[in-house]
């Protein structure tokens, strides 16, 4: 897979599409992307990790409750993250460790503030490699 | 080739399209959006069509699913969208408020003159800018702790009046005088909490924004003097903000919580970010009564901003509060579910409108329309964007009977965010800018690429077809002289 996420245009807000071998490698992209719209990712190091475990009705509703676990991550302890490890992924569960440092104005530019990850135009694509779609509120 | 909206849409007349009940199934009502053919043009190509017919599916949705002239495309509902459901057997959605719960606008009045403040205008906005903490990431100068954050959710502009923040005046002329009674923290997450209480008085960033504008055109003096405003040149000053990390929270909450409740309670969507439970069911009134803890808290963050305005106002133009007369026209929410009753052929019915990128718009002799406001009606407060002009409107009776009592809430965007940033660079608009003679201090460059003018409907084309179409009646004009924005 040449590129891990793209940018969709929506006239209000931010749409995604993350790319992976695999669902939860789509997923992390989904969440590299997040943080892509928030700062650069290459300004970010590895330097502490957080946990996060769920569980939701479906795979859709994972995907939305992950990456409005790390928004509010992102509001609550100022953490901008980078790299993310799932480590368990199905229809109902999640268990992903991420892993980024806490925002420091003098080497992270702040770029887009995210509200939250929508359920409109929500895609869990699982065919030929696997693609997902998110919409967030800007 | 026509474009699609002309095969979809059937003309009432210049200023009203319905969307018939046959374009989508499932469709419990039409849609009607309040529009002209040359506004059209801009948004045939996007699917706000479809938001506004999937709108029309919310069980108990009553006469239309509704769009003011600000339309553009969101998630779930529409930008500019209404619906009101009846509160007997509809149902209330969180999407239909949406993630910036009670986002609103707050308009202060000046004795002050455009030759007064020019000269100061660097100054003035530097101090603003320090005293108003804006910007992604930024917390606010205000510590509460979680006991305290409660009182802010169940008080309102109360709390933030009775902590010195602000007149007791400001409160009469805030809409739901500031406090919405139904408010219960136990409905709230403790993630929504941990969200909002670093975040409490400040002015957060995207389309968020503190102006200083000058009076440029008044359309009914009688109106305007109500509002204090005698006079072309006349300052203003115009705060927009919302409920930041706390109302995104607890709409993310509930967005997932009411997802659970479409199953249990057999309803059907075209679209996940519609969920929604019945008014009545214990999942409704749990979403209302933290959805007003929300609204309250929002309204306390604009009425703290207010009071930083006011020392900034104070400190650098070196005069008392009296000889400013810094005095507040109005303040509204424009992201809501409210409670209201509306006259429907001839029977009384208790609606739950939801206005999303929507102002209320009540006429003269409402009784929630504050007294000294009682012969005019309620002033409606519509932003443009930050190069251009904004707008003071009032309610009127066509709004109670047609768009129930709802008007539209800015410009509206016509590009995207990245389209803007693409075709535009920050340092050019901040050019544009002081070459119109408007003073600006972002937080970043991108965000002010993101909110130029050339990215937004020209709000005057938008006020101009809610006044012909007569669901509000334009009062004055305004355009900016210095800009803080996040």
């Amino acid at each position: 897979m040449e590129k891990d996420f793209e940018i969709v245009d929506h006239t209000a807000d931010v749409g995604i599409i993350a790319y992976g071998a695999d669902i939860s490698q789509a997923f992390a992209n989904t969440a590299r992307a997040l943080f892509s719209l928030i700062t650069e990712l290459d300004d970010v190091a590895e330097i502490l990790h957080r946990d996060i475990e769920l569980i939701a009705p479906d795979q859709e509703s994972l995907l939305v409750e992950w990456l409005n676990e790390l928004i509010c991550l992102f509001d609550t302890e100022n953490i901008v993250f980078k790299r993310f490890d799932i480590t368990k992924l199905n229809n109902s569960q999640l268990k992903a460790r991420s892993y980024g440092e806490k925002i420091d104005s003098s080497k992270h530019r702040l770029k887009t503030g995210v509200k939250a990850a929508t359920y409109h135009m929500l895609k869990v694509d699982k065919g030929d490699g696997c693609k997902v779609q998110v919409l967030f509120d800007i | 080739m026509p474009a699609p909206w002309q095969e979809i849409l059937n003309k009432i007349d210049d200023y009203r399209w319905e969307i018939p009940q046959s374009y989508k199934k499932g469709m419990v009502v039409p849609g009607l959006i309040f529009t002209s053919e040359s506004m059209l043009n801009h948004i045939w190509e996007e699917q706000v069509f479809q938001q506004v017919a999937n709108v029309a599916f919310l069980p108990g949705i009553v006469n239309y699913s509704l769009a003011m002239s600000d339309i553009h495309w969101g998630y779930g509902f529409p930008i500019g969208g209404v619906a009101a459901t009846r509160v007997r057997d509809g149902v209330v959605s969180p999407g239909g408020v949406g993630f910036d719960i009670n986002c609103g606008v707050r308009l202060l009045r000046t004795n002050l003159t455009e030759e007064e403040v020019r000269p100061k205008i660097e100054q003035l906005i530097a101090d603003l800018y320090v005293s108003v903490p804006s910007g992604l990431g930024s917390t606010g100068k205000l510590r509460v702790s979680e006991k305290e954050l409660d009182k802010v959710l169940v008080k309102g502009s109360q709390w933030a009046v009775e902590k010195s923040y602000g007149e007791a005046e400001d409160i009469v002329v805030t809409e739901e005088s500031g406090c919405i009674k139904e408010a219960n923290p136990d409905k709230v997450s403790n993630k929504a909490k941990k969200r909002g209480i670093p975040q409490l008085g400040t002015l957060g960033s995207g389309n968020h924004f503190l102006e200083i504008e000058v009076v440029d055109e008044i359309y009914d003096q009688e109106a305007a003097t109500a509002m204090g405003i005698g006079a072309v040149g006349q300052v203003l000053v115009l705060i927009h903000t919302g409920s930041r990390g706390f109302g995104h929270q607890v709409c993310t909450d509930y967005v997932a919580l009411l997802g659970e409740a479409v199953k249990k309670y057999g309803i059907s969507l075209p679209d996940r970010q519609l969920a929604c439970a019945p008014v009545q069911s214990p999942e409704g009134q749990d979403y209302l009564a933290a959805m007003a803890c929300a609204a309250n808290y929002a309204w306390t963050n604009r009425q703290c901003i207010t009071h930083w305005t006011r020392e900034s106002f104070i400190k650098i133009l070196g005069k008392s509060l009296r000889e400013l007369g810094l005095e507040q026209i109005y303040d509204v929410a424009h992201n809501i579910a409210k409670i209201e009753e509306y006259t429907i052929a001839g029977k009384k019915l208790t609606l739950c409108v939801h206005r999303k990128g929507a102002t209320r718009a009540f006429p003269a002799g409402h009784p929630d329309v504050p007294h000294i406001y009682q012969n005019i009606g309620q002033p409606v407060l519509i932003p443009g964007d930050m190069g251009r002009c904004s707008y003071v409107a009032l309610g009127t009776e066509i709004a109670m009977k047609e768009s129930f009592g709802s008007t539209c809430h800015g410009a509206g965007r016509v590009q995207s965010r990245s389209a803007a940033k693409r075709s535009l660079r920050g340092t050019d608009v901040a050019k544009a800018l002081v070459a119109k003679g408007i003073t600006v201090k972002a937080g970043s460059m991108s965000s002010l690429a993101e909110e130029a003018s050339e990215a937004y409907k020209d709000v005057t084309e938008v006020v101009d077809i809610t006044h012909k179409a007569g669901i509000s009646h334009k009062v004055i004009r305004a355009i900016p002289m210095g800009v803080i924005k996040g």
